[in-house]
């Protein structure tokens, strides 16, 4: 994998904007981006570019979380299909995939790190 | 070349199906067919349903409409006066001349009226076609006694009519048995007491000797033997006689007792002339039944599609209800088999009378007899037809069952077995079903038109299907997903017995892994049917999609749509106003939908919680139009307007919206209600439907528009006011239990086992003592209803969850709209690009 420059990590929202085993979207420097909440696990919180490459709108904050063998995954609240909230990758269809943002909470803050 | 020219004459069923036939082939003719009757083909097999509320017109096989798509030119109600064999044309009685190339003779038969004194009396009359019945029902009307002559199938057809329509019925019949074509004395005695059971009086043995004016009634009957009866009306069914006079005027060859003579091509003596169905004689015999008379037609379209197509006799086993009595005769039913042999099981007190006919060794099975149980009849009828070795007790098959019933595995049918005899499909076409990818009762009914039409061979294609999938080492997984092994009728009562109330304890209970997609708004939507708890209440908000958790339709750019419940399609106009003032100040595209609603576009997340909170002010509620959910109950102006209606439309359609409203289900639920038989909501294609009549409401159950139509069933006819709600509640409840994910009534319906009849035990009969529980259990959700979008505008916390952005005011930049007709519609790709750069 390449490693990609970052930017600082930087505060998108506080842990309370969060909706536990769901979505929300965050507008970081112009980006939309797709956080998802899953407080059971250690590291508990994903971000994904909010854009569904396959629906051609800005919705996948909006989809349902689950894993499917083993990984976790987002259904796109549009025509379904699902991207890996760790790689971005589409499960359905191997030339799409979603860009993948690092991200990570902080006491109360929640912390998202753009590439450059 | 230019196309053959055929004439039909004739549009009954078995005409009707030689035309559907022809058309489905693709051969290259022109097809012309002439009726008598004045409309094209419909049942006639089930006339009698029409007093049992039926309606006519449902009947109905084929449209004019039909007809013309397929290019066939249709003629009703001139009927054919003459064939002039040399020039090769028919006249009509209208004068019109139509040239033919083959003709087809497809006359049928008429009614049989024994030559009695009185019989043309005006009150005497008989029992074909759908002019008749309209006869039979106006002398009835005035009748309190009716009479059939005829005490055979016909005969007791007829009776059944004339019992639904209310009149004292008595059955009276020349020979000494009831049924003797088709069944043996010991068979034909069970069915005597079974009817006479149903309040119908029997007369065996009577010969009608003249009918003339009544003392009591209006009519009297003169019995050879001296005795006689009063009766009001008499309606002659005493057999058929085939229509072969046109034949006959130009010189075809017919049988002494009537039938035009036909070949194993079913060619008359005109090698351009055939002649199928009852008017037909093959082999010295008449076929009185319908399904002969599509193989005869077969045999024609194969010949027509110049292809070779024979017609080599057919068997006359049948099996039908008469007065709701199950009656089964198989091949020879009378043992007149030199050396046959018979083994008789008779039960007075079940009413259930049953026959054996064997070979002398008991190996081979000649005839049958069953009376009052048909269980056997399927089973039975494959041993018969394809000679298959008998158990070595035969007995076994028709004793009540001490131990186990030997049952006949599919595996020992032949490839050619017949299995559905209405649609002819057979065990190979069945087989070939599923090597093309069926791989489900409900998949290879669809593919093959097995059991879609009597339905009685439903759970033999069952087997069929089940035991072809395990010896195909096909495990049939219907678990709803990876997390759960469990279908969605066990999860809802795993979580119905547990008493469990979140998605978490039901995974951690039942299933693994997170959940998914599939299994969260199932487990949901089970969840509100049971708790019927807010759907963004804290425990269930991850698990919806998203049109549940924004309580609005997703549209394809990421915006929603917004539906308020108009119930009923009854709206005022200050509420109109209020929805055009709405929509026009957020900009929405306003459209009207198919539900008797208004849809409003283009909302985006951030504004669903303003734009409802002026339409709950205004008095407006949710219309659950995002979920799975009773959506709309379309009715008509009903009849305190319309000069038609019969009953309020309007007012029940309101009142059982307003009843269901907010009610999860496995999937959406639609309904409708029409005022009077003219049915203007179209209720008849809606999950449930309720039709008006004159003393109460019809119920129909199951039916769906779509994309896989589905005309509904019948439910229950004549119901008050509290009867139809009763009803609808242990129905709708009973699918919420039982309906699989995503599965509609209509699917749900077809694939239980025993369809409509089993669904009318349970929802009218109680057969499995639940009515009280589904009953208990709509009147909880009916008493906890709330507003969905009124309980988010009273809570902060789930007002937040729509805000676009959760660290900014900003809109989505992605929704551009563009004016059309007025009105805003999302930008396509191409537009989108133009404006974005121009705004940059």
């Amino acid at each position: 994998m390449t490693a990609l420059a970052l930017r600082e990590w930087e505060v998108v929202c506080n842990a309370g904007d969060l909706v536990a085993g769901s979505g929300v979207c965050a507008l970081v420097r112009g980006i939309q981006v797709a956080i998802f909440y899953l407080p059971q696990l250690e590291n508990p919180v994903f971000a994904l570019d909010n854009h569904d490459p396959i629906g051609g709108a800005n919705v996948l904050s909006r989809g349902i979380v689950g894993d499917l063998g083993g990984e976790l995954v987002i259904a796109s609240p549009l025509y379904k299909q699902h991207f890996n909230l760790r790689t971005g990758a589409c499960v359905e269809r191997d030339d799409v995939a979603v860009p993948v943002y690092r991200a990570r909470l902080e006491g109360d803050e929640v912390l998202i790190a753009l590439p450059t | 070349m230019g196309s053959k020219k055929i004439v039909v004459v004739g549009n009954g069923m078995v005409g009707h199906h030689l035309v559907k036939s022809l058309v489905q082939t693709g051969a290259n003719c022109a097809i012309t067919v002439i009726g008598e009757e004045p409309r094209p083909a419909y049942d006639r097999v089930h006339l009698s349903e029409v007093f049992a509320g039926r309606e006519p017109g449902e009947l109905s096989l084929v449209s004019r409409e039909t007809y013309q798509q397929w290019q066939v030119d249709a003629h009703f109600g001139d009927p054919v006066s003459g064939i002039d064999r040399a020039a090769k044309q028919v006249t009509t009685r209208g004068g019109h001349t139509f040239a033919y190339d083959k003709l087809v003779l497809a006359t049928g038969s008429y009614p049989f009226v024994p030559a009695v004194r009185g019989a043309d009396h005006k009150r005497c009359m008989t029992y074909r076609t759908i002019d008749d019945l309209g006869e039979i029902k106006s002398k009835a009307a005035d009748s309190r006694v009716g009479t059939v002559v005829g005490g055979g199938l016909l005969g007791l057809e007829c009776a059944n009519a004339l019992k639904n329509l209310g009149l004292q019925t008595h059955v009276v019949e020349f020979a000494p048995d009831l049924m003797g074509v088709q069944l043996d004395e010991g068979g034909s005695r069970m069915l005597r007491r079974k009817v006479e059971g149903l309040d119908v009086t029997v007369h065996t043995g009577k010969n009608t000797q003249r009918i003339g004016p009544g003392s009591g009634c209006a009519l009297r009957m003169d019995f050879a033997d001296e005795s006689h009866l009063e009766t009001d009306m008499v309606v002659f069914s005493a057999g058929i006689r085939p229509r072969d006079d046109l034949a006959r005027a130009c010189g075809l060859k017919v049988g002494e007792r009537g039938g035009i003579v036909i070949d194993y091509r079913c060619k008359t003596s005109d090698t351009d002339i055939f002649a199928i169905g009852e008017c037909a004689l093959f082999g010295g015999r008449i076929y009185g039944l319908v399904a002969p008379g599509y193989r005869m037609a077969e045999a024609v379209v194969q010949q027509l599609a110049g292809e070779d197509g024979v017609f080599s006799g057919a068997d006359m086993s049948t099996r039908l209800k008469l007065l709701g009595v199950d009656v089964g005769s198989i091949g020879d039913t009378h043992a007149r088999t030199p050396g046959s042999i018979a083994c008789v099981f008779s039960d007075e007190r079940q009413e259930s009378y049953q026959r054996l006919v064997t070979t002398a060794d008991g190996k081979k099975l000649l005839g049958a007899v069953l009376v009052g149980n048909c269980e056997q009849y399927d089973t039975l009828l494959q041993y018969h037809l394809n000679g298959i070795d008998l158990p070595d007790e035969p007995s076994s098959l028709i004793l009540p069952a001490a131990g186990e019933t030997p049952t006949l595995g599919m595996a020992a049918l032949p490839k050619t077995a017949t299995i559905c005899s209405c649609h002819n499909v057979t065990k190979g076409a069945l087989l070939t079903a599923m090597d093309d990818g069926c791989c489900s009762f409900a998949d290879v009914k669809s593919a093959t038109a097995a059991s879609t039409g009597c339905g009685g061979c439903a759970a033999m294609v069952k087997n069929l299907v089940d035991e072809e999938l395990s010896r195909r080492g096909v495990v049939v997984d219907r678990s709803i997903c990876e997390h759960f092994p469990h279908t969605r009728q066990e999860l809802y009562h795993l979580a119905s017995v547990g008493e469990v109330r979140s998605f978490d304890a039901m995974i951690a209970a039942h299933g693994k892994g997170m959940g998914c997609d599939i299994c969260k708004p199932a487990i949901a939507s089970i969840m509100a049917s049971l708790w019927n708890e807010h759907v963004l209440a804290k425990p269930h908000v991850g698990l919806q999609d998203t049109n549940d958790t924004f309580l609005a339709n997703m549209q394809k750019d990421g915006t929603y749509s917004v539906v308020p419940r108009i119930a009923g399609g009854e709206i005022t106009p200050d509420k109109l106003i209020v929805l055009g003032e709405v929509a026009k100040k957020y900009n929405l595209y306003t459209k009207i939908t198919g539900g008797q609603r208004i849809d409003l576009f283009g909302a985006r997340v951030g504004q669903l919680p303003a734009i409802w909170a002026e339409l709950v002010a205004a008095g407006f509620e949710t219309g659950h139009a995002y979920g799975k959910a009773l959506r709309t109950i379309k009715s008509c102006v009903g009849s305190s307007w319309c000069r038609y209606g019969v009953q309020d439309s309007v007012a029940m359609a309101i009142y059982l919206e307003n009843r269901y409203k907010g009610l999860r289900a496995p999937h959406k639920l639609k309904s409708a209600v029409s005022g009077c038989t003219r049915e203007c909501a179209e209720a008849q294609s809606k999950d449930f439907g309720v039709i008006a009549t004159e003393n109460g409401w019809n119920l129909y159950v199951c039916g769906n528009g779509g994309m896989k139509p589905r005309h509904a069933d019948l439910f229950a006819t004549d119901l008050d006011d509290e009867t139809l709600v009763r009803y609808i509640d242990r129905f709708l409840m009973f699918y919420v239990r039982t309906g699989e994910r995503l599965q509609r009534t209509s699917v749900w319906m077809e694939n239980l086992e025993g369809g409509i009849d089993y669904l009318r035990a349970v929802v009218i009969d109680d057969k499995l003592g639940i009515a009280a529980q589904l009953e208990a259990q709509m009147a909880h959700l009916v008493g906890t209803y709330q507003c969905e979008w009124k309980a988010v505008l009273e809570d902060p916390a789930k007002i937040r969850r729509f805000r676009q952005f959760v660290n900014s005011d900003k809109q989505d930049s992605g929704v551009v709209f563009v004016r059309e007709r007025e009105q805003v519609r999302p930008a396509r790709a191409e537009e989108r690009l133009h404006l974005v750069e121009s705004v940059e």
